[in-house]
């Protein structure tokens, strides 16, 4: 039961949906420990990936969709979203390039290599504060499913869990990395608001597994 | 590369105004060096731009490599993108300051003006940062305190009076710092470091002060008497 084109572009529309029903939530979020603009660049970024979700060339693959999640992120996000989800969405479909159908241990090395990429391009260490902290025990939950024999929705399901307790888990922490670090102690008691996005982009990978897979 | 051009430079703001005022306040000491503005998202709002910062490095390459200056976190990481994106031949030349945006931006115009290779003008930026910590060897520029350093039995300097109405400000500091870099010798005006921007500035030198040019070098008294000419001329303003 594996994960084809049609789960990868129903991610991405799931995503800009749910950023889009959430970005008041995380421009909140980013108001209190940030600058207030998470919100609105990740709508933006993923409203551009929509318009480009047509143009795909027929015979396309899940790693030419977060190809194009990557560049188009990159080039329009405008804050450290962008890089940082870009070179996550890179290195992913570097891990899955050219594979037609993903299978969980081919799910689980996807996000290892989004959660690597942001690790690179952030240079932030679990603890920090960042969105870190929702993909790394996303990916460690996900290799774990995977090692189990679990099927690509289930491993996308644990990992969607993984990442939403961890960005909930981002709340007391105190901020090391990003603007939030510069109000060091005053950071504790907010959710970060990139630990907040990455769990809601997990989330809608899993429930597009689900569909896909009628679960 | 036949005919190398000088170091070009990129300033990567999250604002639009800080990147073009940047430009223009570096422009004073450097008239010629490329300097590239990327600053604010391809729509002008706050943020950084990708393709800005791209067409920005292109720009200011002309051979002989590049500076890149950032501000706020995520400037960097969107300059460090870009260099995963271009041409290894660009990559290898292009380097991200770890300075201060403004004051490693005008240092390092300064160093690029006078024909500084790629890491002289990298090393003039993060050499610039204003209270933190200072690369070895730069420590006294403009501390109040510095030491007087000696330039003994074998050492050579001059004493001349600023006739300048406006004291030692941006340009003539500027000539004074394009003229010791072309001499190898380590040189220093009351203390700082002849080649420091930020060093000479700092010394916040008004008409009438004197200024003790030295250097312990005794093959450095050629580059002692030219920088004393040209300060006792008023470096062509006063």
């Amino acid at each position: 039961m594996g994960l084809d084109i049609t789960w990868a572009v129903d991610w991405t529309r799931r995503s800009a949906e749910c950023i889009s029903e959430h970005r008041v939530d995380l421009i909140t979020l980013d108001r209190e420990i940030g600058d207030g603009d998470h919100g609105e660049n990740m709508d933006r970024g993923f409203e551009a990936v929509s318009a480009k979700l047509d143009d795909l060339a027929a015979g396309s693959v899940p790693s030419d969709v977060l190809k194009l999640v990557a560049t188009t992120l990159i080039s329009t996000v405008g804050g450290a979203a962008g890089p940082l989800y870009g070179t996550a969405y890179l290195k992913a479909a570097s891990a899955v390039a050219g594979e037609a159908s993903l299978d969980g241990r081919a799910i689980a090395a996807l996000l290892t290599a989004g959660r690597d990429g942001i690790v690179l391009r952030g240079k932030a260490e679990a603890g920090d504060k960042t969105m870190v902290d929702a993909w790394t025990p996303a990916a460690d939950a996900a290799t774990a499913a995977a090692e189990a024999g679990a099927d690509a929705a289930a491993v996308l399901d644990a990992a969607a869990s993984a990442a939403e307790a961890g960005a909930e888990a981002t709340e007391p922490l105190i901020a090391r990395k990003g603007r939030a670090s510069y109000l060091g102690e005053r950071s504790a008691g907010h959710r970060d608001p990139g630990a907040e996005s990455s769990a809601l982009l997990l989330r809608a990978a899993a429930d597009a597994a689900r569909a896909a897979t009628g679960a | 590369m036949t005919m190398p051009g000088t170091v070009g430079l990129v300033f990567v703001s999250h604002s639009a105004e800080i990147a073009s005022g940047l430009v223009a306040l570096a422009r004073q000491m450097a008239p010629t060096v490329a300097l590239i503005p990327a600053g604010g998202t391809d729509d002008g709002r706050i943020g950084t731009s990708f393709d800005l910062v791209n067409a920005a490095i292109a720009e200011a390459d002309s051979g002989s490599g590049v500076v890149v200056l950032c501000d706020l976190g995520s400037a960097i990481l969107t300059a460090e993108t870009v260099l995963d994106f271009v041409d290894d031949e660009l990559r290898e030349r292009t380097r991200i300051a770890d300075a201060p945006l403004v004051e490693g931006g005008v240092a390092a115009a300064v160093a690029a003006e006078s024909g500084d290779p790629l890491e002289v003008v990298l090393n003039a930026a993060e050499s610039a940062a204003g209270g933190g910590p200072r690369a070895p060897g730069r420590a006294e520029a403009g501390s109040e305190d510095r030491p007087t350093r000696g330039h003994g039995a074998s050492g050579y300097s001059r004493t001349v009076t600023l006739v300048n109405a406006d004291g030692l400000h941006a340009r003539p500091a500027a000539e004074l710092v394009k003229l010791a870099a072309r001499y190898p010798q380590r040189i220093t005006v009351n203390g700082a470091d002849a080649k420091s921007l930020l060093g000479i500035m700092s010394l916040g030198l008004t008409k009438g002060a004197s200024l003790e040019i030295a250097s312990d070098d005794p093959g450095a008294s050629a580059a002692v008497d030219a920088l004393a000419e040209l300060t006792a001329t008023g470096f062509g303003e006063a």
